[in-house]
């Protein structure tokens, strides 16, 4: 069983990124491709070993501004699709705005951030929040409004409050679409966080990649894209993990 | 089988307000005794469903009294246990825990249920036991066939000792076997505990079979068109629903209800 699992679920996509990369290698070499435009995967590599230090260094910086975004998002996003999802009236005000709210384009806002917070990583925490906050909110208020009216009957002529079924049946309910949009929010949050250090920050991967552009050095460019790639990936397995911890019985009949 | 335990006086009831009101319910008599089991049985969307939720207290009477063990109903009146076509049980609970669910809600046993876990606990499994799912207690709703789960969900109703058992067409998405097995499950149950039994249906054997007294429901806007008491002996074997006396009221019932034939 493990052993078939291990097949299933590691050896086809590592094959298919080793692949990936061989022909991109290929490529590289075969229209010989000016390191400028796009270096190749061993190119890239090499910068990666080379440039170690100061990229662990970034990818930190980067990583915990995004899961503090991220950590603010979950908690803030469970709470407001609790108080949209309790409530027609909370949901009918408070919807548009969130929904205008989720239109801006947040590289727009990045330059506010730094108006009122300096260069640092608040701005980057704050992207990272405001863009991966949504997808919650909308995904705990659908949770609640798929609460069974039937049941909600039950429990009505039992003579439980609002407070009652919300605890009993309505949040609980509401937890795979709660940890789905969480795989979502924190990419979300990666990206937000990446933006928000491109427009201006002091530290981060999307720093060390705008001055690394600025110097012409393309393949620090590609390291950094390439470093955020893995860590976005691990991220969500991660995530990902943690929602069929907590919901297994929303993935009935998959493992059991 | 004597005092009146419900009591409906003319009662009416819509959905909506004002002009946009739909009268679901109109000028609507009847008592159900203590112990009795009532069926109430008519076209589909004749407000059968919208009389239960009227005497559990769910949605206030648009006129009429309305009065439960001599007093007006209120609001919710929790000495009812309901279960509906689908029995809603929650995935994420075993099936003795969802059976637990009513003890975390209604008082005393809200105020009891952190000391006294293992005690209700010990009740639900012996409920569970005694509608035929000894073995099936620490087992997810997924696991259990439609039948069984429609066995849970009754038990579910059940569990808090309720005066007053709602069932709105609880046996309707099942096989005919099954449905029959469960028909003597829920007479034998309600033979022990004198519970007394409101079931809505469509299906008039199963009225027939179960209750003491049939009511017919016209079309929308609901009111009764007939009231059969049904005089077959108790206790009744599923043999009897193949008797003429047994047939003769079915007939006589489905000649109420009308529709295209």
């Amino acid at each position: 069983m493990r052993r078939e699992e291990l097949f299933q679920n590691i050896v086809p996509p590592l094959i298919f990124t080793v692949v990936l990369f061989v022909l991109w290698e290929i490529v590289c070499k075969a229209l010989q491709i000016p390191l400028t435009i796009l270096p190749a995967p061993s190119e890239i590599f090499a910068a990666l070993w080379q440039y170690r230090a100061p990229i662990i260094d970034n990818s930190w910086v980067t990583l915990w501004t995004t899961l503090a975004g991220f950590l603010l998002a979950t908690v803030g996003g469970l709470l407001m699709g609790i108080g949209v999802g309790w409530h027609k009236n909370v949901y009918s005000a408070v919807y548009p705005v969130l929904v205008g709210f989720n239109s801006v384009p947040k590289v727009a806002v990045v330059p506010i951030l730094i108006l009122w917070f300096g260069l640092g990583e608040l701005p980057a925490i704050i992207t990272a929040f405001l863009i991966s906050f949504f997808p919650i909110v909308v995904n705990v208020a659908t949770g609640l409004a798929t609460t069974n009216p039937e049941l909600e009957d039950v429990l009505r002529a039992l003579g439980a409050s609002k407070m009652d079924i919300m605890r009993k049946v309505g949040i609980p309910g509401a937890l795979p679409y709660f940890f789905g949009s969480l795989k979502v929010a924190i990419t979300l949050a990666f990206v937000g966080a990446v933006v928000s250090e491109t427009v201006g920050a002091n530290k981060g991967i999307g720093k060390l990649m705008l001055d690394a552009q600025a110097a012409f050095q393309v393949q620090i460019v590609f390291a950094g894209l390439l470093v955020l790639a893995f860590l976005g990936i691990v991220l969500y397995v991660v995530t990902a993990l943690i929602e069929k911890r907590f919901t297994a019985w929303a993935f009935r009949g998959q493992d059991r | 089988m004597t005092e009146a335990l419900v009591e409906l006086d003319s009662i009416s009831m819509a959905y909506g307000k004002g002009e946009a009101a739909v009268l679901a319910i109109e000028d609507v008599t009847l008592s159900i005794k203590k112990g009795e089991i009532i069926a109430v049985v008519g076209p589909s969307g004749c407000g059968k469903s919208s009389l239960m939720k009227l005497i559990s207290g769910l949605h206030p009477p648009l006129a009429g009294k309305l009065a439960v063990e001599g007093k007006p109903v209120k609001g919710p009146l929790k000495s009812v246990g309901m279960a509906f076509q689908a029995s809603n049980l929650l995935p994420w609970r075993t099936c003795v825990d969802n059976i637990l669910l009513p003890l975390e809600i209604v008082q005393p046993y809200r105020r009891q249920i952190s000391s006294n876990r293992a005690e209700y606990k010990k009740k639900a499994e012996d409920l569970l036991h005694s509608v035929g799912l000894r073995g099936f207690t620490e087992k997810f709703p997924w696991q259990l066939s439609g039948g069984m789960q429609q066995r849970a969900s009754i038990c579910r109703a059940l569990i808090h000792e309720p005066e007053i058992l709602m069932l709105d067409e609880p046996f309707g998405a099942l096989d005919a076997f099954t449905r029959e097995e469960l028909w003597c499950t829920l007479r034998d149950i309600q033979a022990e505990r004198k519970v007394t039994v409101m079931l809505v249906t469509h299906d008039l054997r199963e009225a027939v079979f179960l209750a003491d007294t049939v009511y017919v429901m016209s079309d929308r806007p609901g009111k009764i068109v007939k009231k059969c008491t049904v005089s077959l002996p108790r206790p009744r074997d599923l043999e009897i629903t193949y008797t003429q006396g047994f047939q003769d009221i079915v007939h006589e019932l489905r000649s109420m209800i009308g529709g295209k034939h």
